[in-house]
């Protein structure tokens, strides 16, 4: 094989200008054209062992799919795509494929070289296939038995889509009243357009699950009466309770979770209040506190939104930032300012009891802890004011323990996780779980690969009662 | 899925009772507990105490006062309408046990949550002293249901246009001295009504909660407040909830509604319910806007 004639470069996916983007909802990353996409998939090297299957949670046949974008078949692309993965256009724009599937590719572990943009191109299959059209496979003649799935996250809707093509009747139980999860309440309108999420979603009623929104499980019907009804029940019902830092002055008006920042922001669409009626406080000098992804979502809102000037707090260095780097240079070139090794000490408020700023203090890395990232200390006299009249805290969430609380039997491990093993049974016979409510909070593309998982123990398991 | 309005129609001026068909919340609604709801695609989401419930009708009642754009909004529809959302039974219902005397205090619209409440108490062998308050006799509702619900029925109103003239406080506050009374001279007296107060239930405006929390907290009696903060997902997902108890921070939706009276800060409660008054502002003014031209086309 000769590898010297392929580009060592990928093709760049074209951008909005940081300075467009930075006033607007829309998408940021604009997709690949076929040409582009074409020309990205001849890069493919085709490996006889290829590393890049093993490095992706769903076992998509990563190079069948990228062979079939380079011969121009892009229908029997999204064949091969959808055949393992339900949701491939929320893939493409979301999965840290850098440290996945495109971490593990040949061609970028050559001198200068790039790996090939895996997700660029499952966007560009499952975009091309929207824009035509979905086919929706034939289903086979129902077994009979049926599953209810609690929660439409990305754990529940790929148990449920596994399921619904095996012949499994399937019901999908979501609290709010829209399904996707933290694809829409979290993820905002610039990452991930929400008409995407509707449609994959669409995708997976019209295999054939139904979704019951606005059930509440644990309060309109408890596990055990969903087993009275279903052979089993699976719980992807996410990590959705926010942390705060347990400082003074948290509850000042004007101090957000992320959570709800996030949740009026792009599930209830408060960046159009008055047309939607959600309000939100828009601000001028913001201040998110934390690292991640969510944080790095929730300033890139706030940006959006109007404000003169957005400062992402946290406590360790750049290199220890959870979020992906794809994120935080678009944050960056988006004007996001880092006061980085800093750490809030207290909320600063006013006689009427809003928000006017945030005391902190500088850190310094040292010795590595049990996690393997520095653990930060505080240099005392350091301590110094930053102003703001809308803080937002982006510090973790943890699972909700609604249906842990009133599912007797359901064993819970420390930090509220529910216990289940490597195929996601639990210690209740006919309970499953995968996802955020296990492994607490992880990636949109774990928890589908949980769910995957746990299709198939339950598949076994509802055909043995 | 939709949910139909049965029935609805205007109790007093400004507050509104609606029926709406929702029989799995029917179903498994405690008193205490509340929905949330959002009108349609764009419409907020907002909690609403369940006032009644009817398991066989497969309905419950929803009790509302127009205050902003979203019950103003809710005030226009009528019989046969649809609301998008209803998601509950919601919270941790009230804790219905064999107390002895409970006082059960309902203001304003909180007559409505207050009512269930009542009604289970009673049924539980409480004896159940209501007070219910307005600011004016034209605005006072549910007498009937509460006389029923109770052994005992006080009304006031601030401008003395019914019964006691004044507030409930005064009236809690004539109940417990009469039971501080009561309980040293006739103690043992057979069916234990000595006048003795176990326990106070308080519904109403947070001004109102803290009046009684404030009136009840001397005499030692354990007394219960509903809250009722600023809420979007209601399931303990996002925090707007907030309210400080005991120094702790809990989240009313999924640790409440029901809280102790003496614990609550009810200072900043008030502080956070005030948060986004500016923008229903502007949202009303919108709507306003929105009919003048409409009228005009």
């Amino acid at each position: 094989m000769n590898t010297e004639s392929k580009s060592k470069t990928r093709q760049e996916m074209a951008k909005q200008l940081p300075s467009d983007r930075r006033s607007n909802f829309d998408e940021v990353a604009l997709g690949y054209s076929e040409e582009e996409a074409v020309a990205e998939a001849k890069r493919c090297l085709n490996c006889k062992k290829p590393l890049c299957v093993e490095g992706c949670p769903v076992e998509v046949d990563i190079p069948l799919f990228i062979r079939q974008i380079a011969d121009r078949n892009f229908d029997a692309a999204a064949h091969t795509l959808k055949s393992t993965n339900s949701l491939p256009a929320i893939c493409g724009r979301v999965c840290p494929q850098e440290t996945q599937c495109e971490a593990v590719c040949i061609l970028g572990k050559k001198k200068d070289s790039d790996p090939i943009a895996i997700g660029g191109l499952e966007r560009f299959v499952a975009d091309y296939e929207m824009k035509k059209g979905v086919v929706i496979p034939a289903v086979p003649e129902s077994t009979g038995r049926s599953v209810a799935v609690v929660g439409a996250g990305p754990a529940g809707l790929t148990a449920a889509a596994e399921l619904v093509k095996i012949g499994h009747a399937v019901t999908i139980f979501e609290s709010l009243h829209s399904a996707g999860g933290v694809l829409v309440y979290g993820i905002p309108e610039f990452r991930l357009p929400k008409a995407i999420v509707a449609a994959e979603v669409d995708f997976i009623r019209k295999l054939g699950a139904d979704i019951s929104l606005n059930s509440v499980i644990g309060k309109i019907d408890t596990v055990d009466e969903l087993l009275d009804t279903y052979d089993a029940v699976f719980l992807g019902t996410g990590a959705g309770l926010p942390s705060f830092l347990g400082i003074d002055g948290e509850n000042l008006n004007g101090v957000y979770s992320a959570n709800e920042f996030l949740t009026r922001v792009n599930l209830m669409k408060a960046y159009l209040f008055p047309d939607f009626d959600t309000p939100i406080k828009k601000g001028s000098h913001v201040i998110v506190v934390g690292g991640g992804n969510v944080a790095m979502d929730a300033a890139r809102c706030a940006l959006r939104l109007g404000a003169d000037e957005v400062t992402i707090v946290y406590r360790r260095g750049n290199d220890e930032l959870p979020a992906r780097a794809e994120e935080v240079v678009n944050a960056k070139e988006e004007g996001v300012r880092f006061r980085l090794l800093t750490n809030p000490i207290r909320i600063l408020g006013n006689e009427n009891n809003w928000v006017t700023g945030m005391e902190c203090i500088n850190m310094e890395l040292c010795e590595p802890d049990e996690s393997g990232r520095c653990r930060p200390v505080a240099l005392p006299g350091t301590e110094h004011n930053i102003p703001a009249d809308i803080t937002i805290i982006a510090v973790g969430t943890s699972p909700n323990p609604l249906v842990p609380m009133t599912t007797p039997g359901l064993k819970t491990a420390r930090h509220g996780t529910i216990r289940a093993n490597e195929t996601g049974a639990t210690s209740k016979p006919g309970v499953f779980a995968g996802g955020d409510i296990v492994t607490g909070s992880a990636t949109v593309i774990s928890a589908m690969g949980a769910g995957k998982v746990a299709a198939r123990a339950i598949d076994e398991y509802v055909r043995r009662v | 899925m939709s949910f139909t309005i049965l029935k609805k129609h205007e109790l007093v001026p400004t507050i509104h009772q609606m029926e709406i068909t929702a029989p799995r919340v029917a179903k498994k609604a405690m008193p205490g507990q509340f929905v949330i709801l959002r009108i349609n695609e764009r419409g907020e989401r907002i909690p609403l105490t369940i006032a009644d419930f009817d398991v066989q009708a497969g309905t419950i009642t929803l009790i509302f006062q127009e205050i902003g754009k979203t019950t103003c909004q809710l005030a226009s529809l009528a019989a046969g309408g649809l609301i998008a959302d209803v998601t509950g039974p919601l919270g941790t219902p009230s804790t219905i046990g064999k107390f002895g005397t409970v006082v059960c205090v309902g203001g304003g619209v909180g007559i409505a949550p207050i009512f269930p409440i009542a009604r289970a108490l009673l049924e539980a062998g409480n004896r159940v002293i209501s007070i219910i308050g307005a600011r004016s006799a034209d605005i006072l509702f549910w007498e009937e249901r509460m006389d029923a619900a109770s052994s005992e029925l006080h009304i006031t109103t601030d401008d003395g246009t019914k019964g006691h003239h004044g507030f409930v406080t005064e009236v809690v506050q004539n109940l417990l001295e009469r039971g501080k009374q009561g309980a040293h001279s006739e103690p043992g007296e057979p069916d234990g009504h000595n006048g003795q107060i176990d326990r106070v239930i308080a519904i109403g405006p947070p001004v109102m909660m803290r009046a009684v929390a404030g009136v009840t907290k001397p005499f030692g009696v354990k007394t219960v407040v509903s809250l009722n903060p600023i809420m979007v997902d209601g399931t303990g997902m996002c925090g707007a909830c907030r309210v400080l108890v005991g120094g702790e921070t809990k989240f009313a939706c999924v640790d409440g509604p029901e809280f102790d009276a003496h614990e609550v800060d009810f200072t900043l409660l008030m502080s956070r319910l005030a948060m986004y008054l500016p923008e229903e502002k502007e949202a009303i003014d919108c709507k306003a806007t929105a009919e003048l031209a409409a009228g005009r086309q």
